[in-house]
C-alpha cells in the first residue's frame, strides 16, 4: 500500500483555519489529542489491486507447483487389512473373532513397491471412523499421573478407567490409555527380515517432559475389558514410545500414526511380505484400518491437495488481474474527481 | 421578554407530578436542574414524598396544559397555564386559601435549640455521603448493577451451566473468566469513581464554620451541623447547610449569594434577613421556625417564623443553600434549618439522564439475530448428535472412544450416559457454552472504552474550545457519542444559542418619538460619570446614546415631554432587579459600577439608563439610589411585582423624592398594550407599535414601559393588599400576582426600547453547513414573530428565494384551515421540485418553503388531531420558525418529529426554557453562556457556541458514527468466524463438542487476541480528514442514511464469515487429512489462523495506519503467538510442544499463507470492484484527500464540475 503520510499530516490540519491565539490558557497543539496523527491512507487504486493480483498470483503458483511436484515424489503404499485378515468363515462375526482369545490372528500380506523408496520409509497404521477426538475419550486422561510418580493418585479425569476393581490407580489411566493399538507389523523381504527401527518415533519433549521416568504401568489392562496393548510394566512410560504417540490424540476421525522405520531403502517392484497380528478391534464400530508405507518430504506426506490449492487460488487471482485489468480500461474513473459524489452527481446527469 | 430571562424550573415531584399518576409517560417538562454532584440518587427520587393532589395548580403536564387551554372553564384547573409555569411555587393557590403548614408536614426548628430540633425524630446531621457504595457492599451493589445488562446474565447462567458435571466443557475456570474480567474491569472504574467520591465527601465533612455555642462562634466541622444551631458565615465561605438568614453585616439585613455551582447562575443574588429578627443585635437565640419538609426545589422555600410572638413568614428570598458562596457581605448569621442529605443541592444531585443511543439498538436486534443463529448451529449439533447417537445405538457399548460402560468394578455401571433424550439435551446445553462467544461479551466493554476514547477527544478538540471563555466541550453522557452522526433535525433556541444573550441597548421610543440615531462609534458618548468623593464612577459598559435623546433629557426647560422622557429613563433605571457593584480598578480614582443581575435584558437597560444620565448606583431591599443627571436622589421601593413569563411584565412602586408613589411596569408589547389606557393619547400608541415593529423587523428585542402615578387611596389599598399577600403563607404567589394584575391597569404608556441581541459568530455559516448536510434546523424562540422572521434572515435561516407559509391563528378552526391550506401548498410545490430534480434531493431543491407558526397557534394544534396535518407541513418545509413558545411547547415540538419519525433530533438551548426540549430530544446540547447552567446540567454535552455545533456533528459525530458502526459489526463478525470455526470441527468430532482451540486460548481470543485492535481503531480511525468533512458537509448523509450498519450489511457479513471460517478450516482440514497431526497442533494452527485474519481483515478497512494502528494490530499478532506458545509449554496439558512440532513442517506455514489469501479475496474483489466501480461519497472524498492535488483546479469549482464531467480522464 502506498503510504502519503508526510502529505496527510501537513494537509490535514485544521488549527490554520483559526489563527492561533496564544495565551497561556490554551494547551500546546498536539496531534495526538487533535487526532491529525501522520497517516498513511491506503486507497485501492487500479494499480494496486491489479498488483495485488498479479502478485498473489506469480507467488502462489510456484509454490502450488514446487507442492505438487514435492507430494508428487513422495512414494505412499496403502494396505487396508482389517477385512483380508478375518478368516472367510469368520466374516460374518468379526466381532467374535477379535474378541476371542483363541483365534489366530496372525495374517500375512505382501504389498509391493511402486517406485524406489529412499530410506526412512515411515511406516503408519491409518484408523478410520475412530473418534479420537470425541469429547468423552479426549478428556479420559491425566496428564500430571503420566508425569511423575508423585501424582500417581491423580485419576479423577480418567472415568471410566481410573482405578482398578481393588482402588488403586490404573497406570496410565483413562480411556486413551486403556485403547491403545495393539496391531503389530513384520516386514521381511524375499525372507530376510527388514529391520523396523521403533525408537524415536515419539516426539522428543514428549519423552523428556510429558512421559515421567519414573512412572511406570500398574494395574493395566487388568479390569473386566480389555481395550488394547499390554504395556511393560518394568519400562517406564517414558520409554513406551508406541503408548506415547497413541496418546497424541488425532484431531480427525481418519488417522495415521507412526509405527516405525525402515532404515533400507525399497527398491522398485519389490514385493515385501507383512505379517500382522490383527488385534486390535475396530469392528465394533466399524472403523478401517490401514498399514501405510511412505517417504517424506518438506511438505509432509503425499498430499496433493495444497499443490491444488495453490494452482486455483494462484490462478484466479491472475484471472481477477485480467478481469480488473478490462473493467478498469473500459470502464475507466477518475480516482477522486467531485462529480462523482452523489449531490454532484444528479447535477451531472441533469447537464447530460 | 420570556426567553430573556431564566424561569423558574418545574419541579417534578410536585404533588401533581404526571409521574405519580402515569408512570412511564416520558417526562414532557424539565426534571430539575441537577446540580453536578457526581451522585446517583434516582432512587432518592423517588422516596420523596408525593401529596395529595390538593392544589388547585392542577394537572402538572405540558398535555394538560395545552388541553386546559381549550377548556378554561374546566373547574378542575382555573389557572392551569398559570400554576404550571409556577411550578416552584407549588403549594400556591389561585384560590388563595391560607393554609398554614399542617403540624404533620412541617419542621420546627428551634433556634439556637439544636436538642429540641433533633425531637422526636433525629434529623440527619450535615455530613454527606455521595458515594454509592462501601466497602461492605460495593461487591453485592456493584454486581447487582452490572447484572442489569442482559448480556451479563446470559453468560453468568453459562458460567453457572458449564459447573454441573454432565456440562463441564471448560475448566471451572476458564468458564467464568470473561465473564470475571468485564465485571471486574468494570468495577474498578466504578469503585475508583466511587473512592473519588468518598475523598471529596471527606473533604466536605471536615470543612470548618463557626457555629454559635454559648454566645461565641467556635469552629466545628461541617459534618457535625445539626438542624437548630446557629452559624456564621464569613465573606467568600461556602454555605454549609441550607439556613435561614437571621442577620447579615448589612444593617437592612442583605446578603449576596452566589449560586455558581448550585444552578451555575454566576451573577449575585440577594437575600435578606428577616427585620424581626434583624432587631435581635445580630445573634438572636430564640424562635421556632415551622418549614416544610425537605424537598428538592431550589427555588421554593415555605416557612413561617415565631419569635417575639410574632409570626412572620419566610420565603425563598430567606434562605441561603448549601453549594453557594457568600459575597460582598462581611457576615451573615443564619440557623441551618436542612442538614446534610436533606439540603436542596444534595437532594437535586442526580446524574445526566441515561440514554441509549440509536446504534445500540440496532445492535440488539441484531444480537437477537445472533441469538437466533446460535441457536440454529446449536439446533444443528444436536440433531445431528442424536441422529449419530441413534445410529450407532448399538455399537456405543463399548466403542474405546464412547463407552456407554464403566466396566472397571465389579458391576458393570453406567458411565455417564442417562440415555438417548438426555444426551440430546446435553448436547444443546454444552454446544450452547461452546458456542457462547457468538454472543460478543467483549463488545460492551469495548464500545464503553471506545466511547471513552471518543470522547477525550471531543473534548480535547481545539475547534471546539471557546477560545474567549476558555470552555471546554463537556461530554456529559457517555453512551450516545455515536447518535451524533445521525442526526436529521436540530431544534434550535434563538436567544443565546444562535445569539449571544449580550444585549445591547439600541432603540429607544418615547411618548411616539423614535430616538435610534446613534452617535458614531469614537465618540465618547455612552459613559455618564459620576464624582463620588473625589473618585470617578462609572459603569462598566458603555452604551451608544441618541443625542437628540441626551439633549431632551438635560434640557432645562419643563415641558411634558421632557418630563415623560425622564419617567421612562426612571423607569428603566428603577424597574428592574439589577444589583449595582463598585468594582475598584487598576487606577484608584475609578471605580466602574457593574450591573449584576439575573436578566441580560435589564442590565442592558439598565447601563442605557445610566448612559443617558440616570446612573443606578444602590439597591437596598427598601430603596435605591439613583443619580438623575448629577444629583444623587433617593427612592423608596414600596413594592417590587416580580417579572413572570406568564405576566410578561414586572413592576415596581416607588416613593419619589417629591413625595409622590409612582408605578413603573415593563413588559413585553403583548401583555403591556392589554394594560395601557388607550384612551389617552390613542396616536402615540400608535406610533410606539409602528416602532416596535420597526425595531422587531431589524432583529430587535422589545419591551414597552408604562407608568401611573398612584392616589394615596389607590397606593393604600394596594398596600393593605400586597403585605397581605406578602405575608400570607400558602398561595402567596398566586395572591401577589393578583395583587399585581390589579394595579396594573390604565398605565401610561411611556415608551418602548430596543435592544439588539447579537448573532453568535458564525452562525449563519454553521446553519447553511447543517443545512447542506442534510439536517433540518428549526429555530423555536420565545421571540415575536418579526424578530424571529428577521434574525432568521441574518442567520441565512431563512433566505429570499424562500415561500413562507405563516400559521398564526386564534382558533382551533382557523388553525385546521391554515394547515391544510399549506398542505395542499407543500403538495404543490413538492410535485413541481420533483418535476424538475428528480426525489430524494432537498437539498436542491429550488423553491424552498419556510413554515413560520406561533405559539398560540400550537396551542390549537400540538396534542390533538391537528399534529399529523403539522407534521407534514413542517416535515415538508426546509425551515421551520416557532416563535412565542412556551417551554414546554419546545418539548412538545421535538416529541412531534421523534414520536412520528425514526429520525434523529438534537435540541440545543441555553436557558432554563429549554431544558425540556433538550431531555425530549434524542441528544440534547447545552449552551454553557450567559443564562446560567441549568440547560446544561440537563445536556448530554455541553458547548461553549453554536457554530461547535458543525464540528461535533459533521466532524466527530460522522467519526463516531462511522467507527462505532464498524466496530460493532467487526466485533459481530470476529467472534462468528471462531465460533464457525468450532463448529465445522464439531461436524468432524461426532458431534461430541471437542474444541481442537484449547480452552485458554478460546478464553482469550476475545479478551487479548482480538480486543485491543478494535478499540483503537473505535478511537482512532478517521474515514476522512475534518477539513474534507467541513468541506463538503453532505458526507454527513452516510450516517443519516445508516450506511454503516445496516441489516444488509450484517448479513453480508455473516455471509463472509461463514466463507472466511471455512477457508480456515477446510484447508488444514484437507491438507492434514490423512496425516499424523494431533489436536492441539491443528488447534493450534486454526488459533494463529483466525487471529491473523480477523486482524488483517480488520487491517484491510483501515482507513488510516498510524503508528497506534500498526503497534496495536501486530502487537497483537504477536502476543497471539507468544500466548499460544506460551500456553504449548506447558507440560501438563495435552497440547504440550505441539506447535513446535507443527512449525517444523513446511506444510503448517503454507496453510497459515493460504488460509489468509483464500479467506480474505472474497472481500478484497467486492471492495476493490464497489470502491472503483459503485464509489460511495465517502470513497469519492477519500480519493479527493488523496489524489486533491491533481484534481485541485476542478475540485476548487465542484458546482461548475458538471458541465465536464462527462470529459473525465484516467489518471496514468
Amino acid at each position: 500500500m502506498n503510504s502519503n503520510g508526510a502529505s496527510s499530516s501537513a494537509t490535514d490540519g485544521v488549527r490554520d483555519s483559526n489563527p492561533p491565539k496564544r495565551n497561556s490558557k490554551r494547551p500546546k497543539y498536539s496531534k495526538f489529542t487533535q487526532q491529525e496523527l501522520p497517516a498513511c491512507k491506503p486507497i485501492l487504486t487500479p494499480a494496486i489491486v491489479i498488483t495485488t493480483f498479479a502478485l498473489i498470483g506469480i507467488i502462489f503458483i510456484p509454490i502450488g507447483l514446487a507442492s505438487l511436484s514435492a507430494s508428487e515424489r513422495v512414494v505412499e503404499i496403502v494396505d487396508r487389512y482389517d477385512l483380508d485378515c478375518i478368516p472367510e468363515q469368520l466374516r460374518n462375526d468379526q466381532l467374535a473373532f477379535i474378541q476371542s482369545s483363541q483365534t489366530n490372528k496372525t495374517c500375512t500380506r505382501s504389498v509391493i513397491v511402486p517406485r524406489y523408496m529412499k530410506s526412512p520409509v515411515f511406516i503408519y497404521y491409518e484408523l478410520d471412523n475412530f473418534y479420537q477426538n470425541h469429547r468423552r475419550y479426549v478428556k479420559s486422561r491425566s496428564d500430571k499421573q503420566l508425569r511423575s510418580k508423585a501424582s500417581e493418585q491423580d485419576t479423577s479425569t480418567c472415568a471410566p478407567e481410573s482405578i482398578s476393581s481393588d482402588g488403586s490407580p490404573i497406570v496410565p489411566c483413562g480411556l486413551i490409555a486403556w485403547s491403545l493399538f495393539n496391531d503389530t507389523y513384520s516386514f521381511s523381504f524375499n525372507n530376510e527380515v527388514l529391520m523396523v527401527n521403533k525408537k524415536n518415533i515419539a516426539w522428543g519433549s514428549d519423552k523428556s517432559h510429558k512421559f515421567g521416568r519414573d512412572v511406570y504401568p500398574k494395574n493395566f489392562q487388568s479390569g473386566q475389558l480389555i481395550g488394547g496393548a499390554t504395556l511393560n510394566a518394568s519400562i517406564p512410560l517414558s520409554e513406551q514410545e508406541d503408548l506415547i504417540v497413541w496418546m497424541r490424540t488425532a484431531a480427525l476421525p481418519t488417522f495415521r500414526k507412526l509405527y516405525g522405520r525402515i532404515e533400507e531403502d525399497l527398491q522398485p517392484n519389490q514385493k515385501i511380505t507383512v505379517v500382522i497380528e490383527n488385534n486390535y478391534n475396530t469392528y465394533s464400530f466399524g472403523g478401517k484400518k490401514k498399514l501405510v508405507l511412505s517417504t517424506t518430504s518438506w511438505i509432509g506426506g503425499k498430499n496433493d491437495f495444497l499443490g491444488v490449492a495453490y494452482l486455483t487460488v494462484g490462478g484466479l487471482c491472475l484471472f481477477l488481474a485480467l478481469v480488473f485489468i478490462l473493467l478498469y480500461l473500459f470502464k475507466p474513473r477518475t480516482m477522486g474527481d467531485p462529480s462523482y459524489l452523489s449531490w454532484n452527481r444528479n447535477a451531472a446527469g441533469y447537464a447530460d | 421578554m420570556a426567553s430573556g430571562r431564566p424561569l423558574l424550573i418545574p419541579s417534578p415531584k410536585t404533588p401533581t407530578s404526571p409521574y405519580s399518576q402515569t408512570g412511564s409517560d416520558p417526562p414532557p417538562h424539565p426534571d430539575p436542574p441537577p446540580i453536578p454532584l457526581p451522585s446517583s440518587s434516582s432512587s432518592r427520587r423517588s422516596k420523596l414524598p408525593s401529596k395529595s393532589q390538593n392544589s388547585s395548580g392542577g394537572t402538572f403536564s405540558f398535555p394538560t396544559e395545552l388541553r386546559a387551554s381549550k377548556r378554561s372553564s374546566s373547574s378542575s384547573s382555573r389557572q392551569p397555564t398559570t400554576a404550571q409555569r409556577f411550578p416552584s411555587r407549588r403549594s400556591d393557590s389561585m384560590t388563595g386559601s391560607q393554609r398554614d403548614i399542617p403540624d404533620s408536614e412541617a419542621r420546627f426548628v428551634y433556634v439556637n435549640d439544636p436538642d429540641r430540633s433533633n425531637q422526636p425524630t433525629r434529623l440527619p446531621t450535615n455530613s454527606i455521603r455521595t458515594t454509592k457504595y462501601s466497602i461492605l457492599t460495593f461487591l453485592p451493589r456493584n454486581l447487582f448493577e452490572q447484572f442489569h445488562r442482559l448480556a451479563y446474565i446470559y453468560f453468568l447462567v453459562l458460567a453457572a451451566m458449564n459447573q454441573v458435571p454432565q456440562l463441564g466443557v471448560f475448566g471451572r475456570e476458564t468458564s467464568i473468566l470473561p465473564l470475571a474480567f468485564v465485571l471486574g474491569v468494570t468495577a474498578i472504574k466504578d469503585g475508583y469513581e466511587d473512592f473519588r467520591r468518598h475523598r471529596s465527601d471527606q473533604t466536605e465533612n471536615h470543612r470548618s464554620a463557626s457555629v454559635l455555642s454559648d454566645r461565641d462562634f467556635v469552629p466545628t466541622r461541617w459534618k457535625d451541623i445539626r438542624v437548630g444551631q446557629v452559624i456564621k458565615v464569613h465573606t467568600n465561605d461556602p454555605i454549609p447547610c441550607d439556613m435561614v438568614l437571621l442577620s447579615t453585616s448589612d444593617p437592612t439585613g442583605v446578603a449576596y449569594i452566589q449560586t455558581v455551582n448550585l444552578d451555575g447562575e454566576s451573577n449575585l443574588k440577594t437575600r435578606y434577613a428577616k427585620q424581626e429578627t434583624l432587631k435581635h443585635g445580630g445573634v438572636p437565640t430564640s424562635g421556632l421556625i415551622r418549614c416544610e419538609k425537605p424537598n428538592r426545589n431550589i427555588y421554593g422555600f415555605h416557612a413561617n417564623m415565631d419569635i417575639d410572638g410574632k409570626r412572620v413568614s419566610l420565603g425563598p428570598s430567606n434562605i441561603v443553600l448549601r453549594g453557594c458562596e457568600l459575597k460582598n457581605t462581611n457576615w451573615a448569621i443564619g440557623v441551618a434549618v436542612y442538614t446534610g442529605r436533606e439540603t436542596k443541592v444534595m437532594l437535586n444531585s442526580s446524574g445526566a439522564p441515561s440514554k441509549r443511543s440509536r446504534l445500540e439498538a440496532h445492535m440488539n436486534r441484531e444480537t437477537i439475530l445472533l441469538a437466533v443463529l446460535l441457536f440454529l448451529v446449536c439446533s444443528i449439533v444436536t440433531i445431528l448428535g442424536g441422529i449419530w447417537l441413534h445410529v450407532h445405538r448399538d455399537e456405543l457399548n463399548d466403542t474405546p472412544f464412547y463407552r456407554k460402560q464403566d466396566f472397571s468394578d465389579r458391576e458393570v455401571g453406567k458411565y455417564n450416559y442417562y440415555g438417548i433424550g438426555w444426551e440430546v439435551v446435553f448436547t444443546f446445553l454444552k454446544s450452547v457454552i461452546v458456542f457462547q462467544v457468538m454472543i460478543p461479551i467483549a463488545l460492551y466493554v469495548s464500545m464503553e472504552l471506545v466511547r471513552l476514547g471518543q470522547a477525550f477527544f471531543m473534548i480535547q478538540d481545539d475547534s471546539m474550545r471557546d477560545a474567549a471563555t476558555h470552555k471546554r466541550f463537556q461530554c456529559r453522557a457517555l453512551n450516545i457519542n455515536e447518535d451524533l452522526g445521525q442526526i436529521k433535525y436540530v431544534f434550535s433556541d434563538k436567544t443565546g444559542t444562535l445569539t449571544e444573550n449580550k444585549m445591547e441597548f439600541r432603540c429607544a421610543s418615547v411618548r411616539g418619538t423614535d430616538y435610534s440615531r446613534t452617535g458614531d462609534e469614537d465618540d465618547d458618548n455612552g459613559y455618564s460619570t459620576i464624582a463620588v468623593d473625589e473618585q470617578e464612577w462609572k459603569p462598566k459598559m458603555r452604551v451608544k446614546v441618541d443625542e437628540e435623546l441626551v439633549q431632551l433629557l438635560r434640557s432645562g426647560e419643563k415641558t411634558e415631554k421632557r418630563e415623560r422622557a425622564r419617567d421612562f429613563v426612571l423607569g428603566l433605571a428603577a424597574c428592574n432587579t439589577i444589583v449595582p457593584l463598585v468594582v475598584d480598578t487598576e487606577d484608584p480614582r475609578v471605580r466602574l459600577i457593574d450591573y449584576q443581575g439575573e436578566s441580560p435584558d435589564e442590565q442592558a437597560l439598565a447601563y442605557a439608563a445610566a448612559a443617558y444620565g440616570f446612573v443606578l448606583l444602590e439597591r437596598t431591599s427598601g430603596h435605591i439610589v439613583i443619580d438623575v443627571l448629577g444629583h444623587r436622589q433617593r427612592f423608596d421601593v414600596l413594592g417590587l411585582h416580580e417579572f413572570d413569563s406568564d405576566r410578561k411584565r414586572m413592576s415596581v412602586i416607588v416613593g419619589c423624592p417629591d413625595k409622590t408613589v409612582k408605578l413603573f411596569v415593563k413588559g413585553a408589547d403583548s401583555s403591556m398594550f392589554g394594560v395601557i389606557d388607550k384612551s389617552r393619547n390613542l396616536e402615540i400608541v400608535r406610533a410606539t407599535e409602528s416602532h416596535l415593529y420597526s425595531y422587531s423587523s431589524i432583529g430587535l428585542r422589545t419591551l414597552v414601559v408604562g407608568m401611573r402615578e398612584l392616589s394615596s387611596s389607590e397606593f393604600v389599598e394596594w398596600q393593605s393588599a400586597y403585605e397581605k399577600a406578602n405575608t400570607a403563607l400558602f398561595g402567596r404567589a398566586g395572591l401577589l400576582r393578583a395583587v399585581a394584575a390589579n394595579i396594573e391597569t390604565n398605565l401610561q404608556l411611556l415608551g418602548a426600547s430596543g435592544i439588539e441581541d447579537k448573532l453568535q459568530a458564525g452562525v449563519p455559516e454553521a446553519i447553511e453547513s447543517l443545512r447542506q448536510a442534510g439536517i433540518k434546523v428549526w429555530v423555536l424562540t420565545g421571540d415575536k414573530q418579526e424578530t424571529a422572521i428577521s434574525i432568521g434572515y441574518s442567520c441565512k435561516l431563512l433566505t429570499s428565494d424562500m415561500t413562507q407559509i405563516i400559521i398564526n391563528s386564534h382558533s382551533k378552526e382557523s388553525c385546521r384551515k391554515s394547515l391544510l391550506d399549506a398542505i395542499a401548498m407543500t403538495t404543490k410545490f413538492s410535485a413541481s421540485n420533483a418535476a424538475r430534480n428528480g426525489p430524494g434531493d432537498v437539498g436542491s431543491s429550488k423553491a424552498p418553503l419556510a413554515l413560520i407558526i406561533d405559539g398560540t397557534s400550537l396551542v390549537y394544534i400540538l396534542e390533538t388531531e391537528l399534529e399529523e396535518e403539522i407534521f407534514k407541513v413542517a416535515t415538508a418545509c426546509d425551515v421551520v420558525l416557532c416563535c412565542r413558545v412556551a417551554p414546554l411547547q419546545k418539548a412538545g415540538i421535538v416529541a412531534l418529529i421523534k414520536n412520528r419519525t425514526s429520525d434523529m433530533t438534537l435540541a440545543i438551548g441555553d436557558g432554563a426554557n429549554d431544558v425540556s426540549m433538550i431531555q425530549m430530544a434524542d441528544v440534547g446540547i447545552g449552551i454553557s453562556g450567559q443564562e446560567g447552567r441549568q440547560a446544561v446540567m440537563a445536556s448530554d454535552f455541553a458547548m461553549g457556541q453554536f457554530r461547535f455545533l458543525v464540528p461535533l456533528l459533521l466532524v466527530h459525530g460522522h467519526w463516531n458514527y462511522q467507527r462505532m458502526a464498524y466496530m460493532i459489526l467487526y466485533n459481530f463478525y470476529r467472534n462468528a468466524v471462531f465460533v464457525f470455526c468450532l463448529f465445522w470441527y464439531v461436524l468432524y468430532t461426532a458431534f461430541s463438542l471437542t474444541t481442537a482451540v484449547t480452552e485458554w486460548s478460546s478464553v482469550l481470543y476475545s479478551v487479548i487476541y482480538t480486543a485491543l485492535p478494535t478499540i483503537v481503531v473505535g478511537i482512532l480511525d478517521k474515514d476522512l480528514s475534518r477539513k474534507t468533512l467541513m468541506k463538503h458537509p453532505q458526507l454527513y448523509g452516510a450516517g443519516q442514511r445508516e450506511e454503516r450498519y445496516n441489516l444488509k450489511m450484517f448479513i453480508l457479513t455473516m455471509m463472509d464469515t461463514i466463507w472466511q471460517s471455512a477457508a480456515i478450516f477446510f484447508i488444514p482440514f484437507l491438507a492434514y487429512r490423512h496425516s499424523t497431526v494431533d489436536i492441539s497442533g491443528i488447534g493450534d494452527l486454526w488459533t494463529l489462523a483466525v487471529v491473523i485474519l480477523v486482524n488483517l481483515h480488520l487491517g484491510m478497512d483501515i482507513f488510516r495506519w498510524n503508528w497506534v494502528t500498526h503497534a496495536s494490530i501486530w502487537g497483537c499478532i504477536v502476543a497471539t503467538a507468544i500466548c499460544v506458545i506460551i500456553i504449548d509449554c506447558i507440560p501438563v496439558l495435552p497440547g504440550y510442544w505441539a506447535i513446535f512440532e507443527m512449525m517444523k513442517e513446511g506444510l503448517f506455514w503454507f496453510c497459515l499463507l493460504g488460509i489468509i489469501f483464500v479467506a480474505l479475496i472474497p472481500r478484497f474483489v467486492v471492495k476493490a470492484f464497489t470502491e472503483y466501480f459503485f464509489p460511495s461519497d465517502i470513497q469519492v472524498a477519500r480519493e479527493m484527500e488523496k489524489y486533491g492535488s491533481l484534481n485541485a483546479a476542478t475540485a476548487t469549482q465542484e458546482v461548475q464540475m458538471s458541465s465536464y464531467s462527462n470529459s473525465h480522464q484516467r489518471i496514468p
